[in-house]
């Protein structure tokens, strides 16, 4: 059994005597940096090549503006444990910079107030945006089309609706989600019980299609290009117009298994289109909930997408604060 | 190239064993998962998730808690009322006599077994009150009759004794005292409080939710309901925030840990907030926020002041007692649903210990003087 190919390290490593600097770049560019090195054990992993990097002004500014975001954060949530280095550590993951109480509404608290919380979500989103921009000027200097960049641009919708957009629209700072491991997770689980349960959100139902429909194309296309390697399937591109055995045995197995097959270009753009439809329908779902539906449940009832199930005892139960007439 | 073995067994084999032992590792050490089985009981109409989930290991383990004392035994009535037979008998006077020691007895086989009657009472005089602990045992008499008369709602006919909180000892085992505003805040200065989260809270089951979810609504009387429940499209109606529903659910995972069961217990599966849906034990946890609120308010607290006169107990009894009575913040140590429920969805898996003691019906509910037992 040729177990060669269902390892999970890179099994050839390729690569010429000195590493290679890349192409020249456009006037005005800043100058790369390091000559680039070859380290064996990231061509495990990927590339053995490290380097060399391209900083420029905008990557620089971004990891300055997200350093500070992470200071703010960090210092904070050291503060939290008494500046105890060893229950920074243990309670690491329960620690957080929590945005502020909701009282203060939109505007700008006293800092032990939520006034951190605001600062380090200013400088993160500096720091988001400029590598944004950053991921899409890169692309056009090797005169790459921008599907990175887009691809990077829907998460950062879902990041902003999260903690901006939908504070705003709700009118205050403390709707938004605490810094913190496990704390944004907590907040999590509190906003679906706030709202009646987010599975009956449409969107949130969709958003989990395309993050499960992307893990699942993720797993298939891998396999079928790892299976067909032996014949040159990883050429994958080379064969949207010039198809070879590899290709053709691919398209056969899943023609076998499922009756119809995806091509060598069109995966790609299912897999793109399903991992960039994931946060874009996701934060079309957090942005609907609190500000136009208040209690997803009952809102799946009346649109007939959920069942009103039937009580677990006849006639149901009645409100005690209503029956006690309160 | 030299022809290299497509498939080497042994490195195969050894690395595989490596990684399945070190995920059952990382599993044993890092995990708070319960091995299975666990048991499942349908509890609503099927398909909807309604299912309390029971370890049965752990449901044995726990077994012992929940005992019940051997019953003291019955006496025949002497027909003569405590309040003729002794002097300075306050909230027990209509009883007879006869059962009167009889109570005694068993209010010292539940309360202070190790300590005694002196745990109460000066030796050199029974029906004297310089021992402050006599004055609070008053006082939970009262708090016990009304409980029993007044919350049936939750206690239903089975009712509370002494035992039900006490289980044997001066201080119940399970009792909770405010969060101080130092600890709630965790920073000082110019850093962000810690709003009294993002900690390990072993209120709300190790989880980084409020640590005190107890004094907001056991105490106070702050807003639990936070889902809209009452039309689809509100906006406005409800300004509940995310964080005050996160304070909701630490309340909540205190819930489960008292009771012993998950959310199905109580709520339906869909739609936490619906009562339609819910179970009807929902209703009767409901009644037991407001009988925990009221006991915590209108019969703990007010005897702070015996408390704070005697932090450590009292002093007759000697060091056994040294027990603290005050939490970090100075107020009195109070109850939540563990108090009385250790674990069980009833209290001693719903022993009906009360019908043994008719004596504790007896308890008048004449308001009686804090201040005469404070010391001069």
């Amino acid at each position: 059994m040729p177990l060669e190919y269902q390892n999970i390290f890179t099994r050839v490593q390729v690569h010429g005597p000195a590493p290679f600097p890349g192409v020249p770049l456009p006037a005005g560019d800043e100058r790369r940096l390091g000559k680039g090195t070859f380290v064996h054990l990231f061509g495990r992993f990927g590339e053995a090549q490290l380097g060399p990097i391209y900083l420029g002004r905008l990557g620089l500014l971004s990891i300055v503006c997200g350093l500070i975001a992470i200071v703010i954060i960090g210092l904070n949530m050291w503060a939290s444990v008494n500046w105890d280095p060893i229950q920074f550590v243990r309670q690491f993951f329960w620690l957080a910079l929590e945005p502020p109480p909701p009282h203060y509404g939109l505007r700008i608290p006293p800092l032990q107030d939520g006034g951190w919380w605001l600062m380090a979500g200013f400088f993160l989103t500096a720091s988001i945006l400029l590598w944004w921009l950053r991921t899409y000027r890169r692309a056009r200097a090797l005169g790459l089309g921008t599907h990175v960049a887009w691809a990077f641009a829907s998460a950062i919708w879902l990041y902003l609706v999260l903690g901006f957009i939908r504070p705003v629209m709700m009118g205050s700072w403390g709707e938004a989600v605490p810094f913190g491991i496990f704390p944004h997770l907590d907040w999590t689980a509190a906003f679906s019980i706030r709202y009646g349960n987010l599975f009956y959100n449409p969107f949130h139902a969709l958003s989990i299609v395309f993050l499960y429909g992307s893990t699942l194309l993720f797993a298939m296309h891998g396999a079928t290009v790892l299976a067909v390697s032996r014949y040159g399937g990883e050429r994958e591109l080379d064969q949207t117009i010039d198809r070879g055995t590899a290709y053709e045995r691919a398209a056969l197995f899943w023609r076998w298994c499922m009756g119809f097959n995806a091509t060598s270009e069109s995966i790609h753009r299912w897999a793109w289109w399903f991992a960039v439809l994931t946060p874009l329908t996701g934060g079309i779902g957090i942005l609907l909930t609190g500000t136009v539906v208040d209690n997803w449940y009952l809102w799946a009832v009346k649109h007939g997408f959920a069942p009103m199930y039937e009580p677990v005892v006849p006639g149901g139960i009645a409100d005690p604060l209503l029956a006690a007439g309160r | 190239m030299s022809k290299k073995k497509d498939f080497d067994l042994f490195s195969t084999a050894g690395w595989s064993a490596t990684a399945v032992l070190g995920v059952a590792a990382a599993f044993y050490l890092a995990s708070t998962f319960e091995r299975p089985p666990v048991t499942a009981i349908q509890w609503g109409p099927r398909g909807t998730g309604m299912e309390l989930v029971y370890n049965p290991r752990t449901v044995v383990r726990e077994l012992p808690r929940h005992g019940v004392p051997a019953k003291e035994e019955e006496v025949e009535k002497s027909g003569i009322p405590s309040r003729e037979a002794y002097e300075n008998v306050q909230v027990l006077g209509d009883l007879d006599s006869a059962e009167f020691l009889r109570l005694m007895n068993a209010i010292t086989a539940w309360v202070s077994p190790q300590q005694g009657c002196n745990y109460c009472h000066n030796p050199q005089n029974l029906a004297e009150d310089s021992v402050y602990t006599k004055i609070v045992t008053r006082k939970m008499l009262q708090m016990t009759k009304v409980i029993n008369e007044s919350w049936q709602a939750h206690v239903g006919q089975t009712g509370v004794t002494c035992w039900t909180c006490h289980r044997g000892q001066p201080v119940p085992a399970y009792v909770w005292s405010t969060e101080t505003r130092e600890a709630e805040r965790r920073t000082r200065g110019l850093m962000t409080t810690a709003a009294g989260q993002n900690t390990v809270s072993t209120a709300a089951g190790l989880s980084s939710l409020p640590t005190d979810p107890f004094t907001p609504f056991l105490l106070e009387d702050k807003q639990i309901r936070i889902t809209t429940t009452w039309t689809p499209m509100s906006l406005g109606d409800n300004r509940m925030s995310i964080k005050q529903t996160e304070w909701t659910y630490a309340l909540m995972f205190h819930f489960s840990a008292a009771t012993g069961a998950n959310c199905t217990f109580c709520h339906n599966s869909q739609n936490f907030g619906k009562w339609e849906g819910s179970t009807p034990q929902r209703v009767t946890a409901w009644h037991g926020i407001a009988m925990t609120r009221a006991m915590n308010t209108e019969w703990i607290e007010p005897l702070t002041p015996l408390w704070r006169e005697n932090p450590k107990g009292p002093p007759e009894a000697g060091a056994a007692a040294a027990v603290a009575r005050l939490g970090p913040a100075g107020d009195a140590l109070k109850i939540n649903c563990m108090t009385c429920h250790q674990g069980a969805h009833k209290p001693m898996l719903g022993a009906r210990m009360l019908a043994d003691y008719p004596e504790l019906n007896a308890v008048s509910r004449e308001p009686i003087p804090l201040r005469a037992a404070m010391r001069q």
